[in-house]
């Protein structure tokens, strides 16, 4: 594909331990088109993390390659949201947003316009001032998301980033994240192992399974936007990923959580 | 345990009024030599005179200057050798068995030096209370780098902070300030500790004016100067928890 941002090419991860290597990932080949919100399911060890920390580039494939094309204009390619939020405890929620953009070469003004940007993009306008103790999770979370977004990047990385969260505040992040990918041109991929939550938000979803980790399935998800939770057609489509996924999920765990 | 706001004050006050009567009493009625034990009464007209004959003022100065300067000297030195060692474990095996020699000598110990370097002089108590601060600081430093959580040192590598100077100046070093304030804190006790023995052997200070007046048997001087450094010790404890509070107001 000629206008994808990420191509990986017969990508292997792994990780040594005790002098002998374990294999997590293998065979790896995917395109990610400038612009797609992409998902990618699969069970705990399946790799998935493992591949988002070898895109941010921190840590080194095994074997393979993997190529990202930023646009000439992109101040920053990547951005990463963890599963957890990890604000810096000693920053108020300001600061922790402006982060990323002490590296690049701002006024301390600009950088606290882009932040409170951030936030407002993110509904926190009013929390700037605050200690990260004094959020819920949830609210941690959206900062964390207005971090990334903050460094204006072409493609936005998340991994696992709502499972910690209760239901109401996980849809709603939800439907957050969709709203800012429609409206900012990002290319999002999504890593979680909720295959209602992958179906609900990407354009495609891929799901890896097996030990070591290949790609089972990649479905494109043809219904239209804004969706509605619970629509048929996401369901069958889901219930066609846990099939295609059911030989590791019958063995080794459930996969509805 | 006491329920009412005033309690703990007035159990506290309480003792202290109970220690002051047995020490008061004891040796009134000849249960002790008041030449060995001088009557807490004693001491205020003891300190008037100490101070209206400048002695007091100018031992406190010296004094606070030796331990200012050692508290300087030995906590800068054992931030930045605990930082560098806490982050790199090469420059942490190659010091090793240096700390695993120096760190169990004493700071008395090292007076011989002290004078043989320095003379009889203010360098040589600085010295001596320097490497007393030294140790603590250096090994809560160490320790709290390394005790830094890997997964905030992972949000500078991800936004790009790859630099060790950048990862320490975003990342390492607010997170490890901690750590490395309760090892500040410590040393300001054992730096009180130091400059008493630093100054026993002649440089001009309050340890050295206790040594004159025990040789005299003025114990109630000595009783001056031991309460003196616990007011002074006190003074400082305070301002440093003040100060400590402000640096981590973020905790909840």
């Amino acid at each position: 594909m000629s206008d994808a941002i990420v191509s990986i090419r017969d990508l292997a991860l792994g990780f040594d331990q005790g002098g002998t290597r374990h294999e997590v990932l293998r065979h790896l080949d995917l395109d990610v088109p400038r612009g797609e919100f992409l998902a990618i399911v699969g069970s705990s060890g399946v790799g998935k993390s493992t591949l988002l920390r070898v895109l941010m580039g921190l840590s080194p494939p095994s074997a393979g390659r993997v190529e990202i094309r930023p646009s000439r204009k992109a101040e920053r390619t990547a951005a990463l949201v963890f599963q957890d939020a990890r604000l810096l405890p000693w920053r108020r929620v300001t600061a922790n947003v402006a982060f990323g953009l002490e590296r690049l070469n701002l006024s301390g003004a600009e950088r606290r316009d882009r932040a409170l940007q951030a936030l407002a993009r993110v509904g926190l306008r009013e929390h700037g001032g605050r200690w990260p103790h004094q959020l819920s999770g949830g609210q941690r979370q959206r900062v964390a998301l207005a971090r990334a977004l903050c460094v204006k990047p072409e493609l936005l990385l998340m991994d696992e980033p709502f499972s910690a969260l209760d239901a109401p505040t996980r849809e709603g992040l939800q439907d957050e994240v969709v709203r800012i990918w429609r409206d900012q041109g990002v290319t999002v991929l999504f890593v979680t192992h909720d295959i209602d939550e992958a179906v609900y938000l990407a354009d495609r979803v891929i799901a890896l399974g097996g030990k070591p980790g290949e790609v089972r399935s990649s479905l494109p998800i043809d219904v239209e936007r804004p969706r509605r939770r619970g629509d048929p057609r996401l369901q069958v489509l889901a219930e066609k990923i846990k099939r295609d996924l059911s030989a590791e999920a019958a063995s080794r765990e459930d996969w509805s959580i | 345990m006491p329920r009412n706001r005033a309690a703990p004050f007035i159990l506290g006050a309480g003792g202290l009024a109970a220690f002051l009567a047995v020490w008061q009493v004891a040796p009134s009625v000849g249960l002790v030599s008041s030449t060995l034990l001088p009557k807490p009464s004693d001491i205020p007209a003891a300190f008037a005179a100490e101070v209206r004959n400048g002695l007091w003022l100018e031992a406190v100065g010296l004094s606070l200057g030796h331990y200012l300067l050692g508290l300087l000297c030995g906590g800068t030195a054992g931030v930045a050798l605990g930082i560098a060692s806490g982050m790199s474990v090469r420059f942490e095996l190659s010091l090793a068995w240096i700390v695993r020699v120096l760190r169990p000598i004493p700071g008395l110990a090292w007076v011989p030096f002290a004078i043989l370097w320095f003379g009889v002089e203010q360098s040589a108590a600085v010295f001596i209370i320097a490497i007393g601060v030294f140790w603590i600081v250096f090994f809560a430093s160490q320790g709290a780098i390394r005790g830094v959580d890997r997964e905030l040192i992972e949000v500078a590598d991800a936004f790009g902070f790859t630099g060790a100077f950048a990862k320490l100046r975003k990342v390492m070093l607010p997170a490890a300030l901690p750590g490395i304030l309760v090892g500040l804190r410590t040393a300001l006790g054992q730096a009180w500790m130091s400059v008493v023995a630093a100054e026993l052997f002649g440089v001009a200070g309050l340890g050295q004016r206790m040594t004159q007046a025990s040789s005299l048997l003025a114990t109630d001087i000595v009783v001056v100067y031991m309460l003196t450094i616990a007011a002074l010790y006190g003074a400082m404890d305070t301002l440093f928890v003040f100060v400590q509070g402000r640096l981590l107001a973020y905790r909840p």
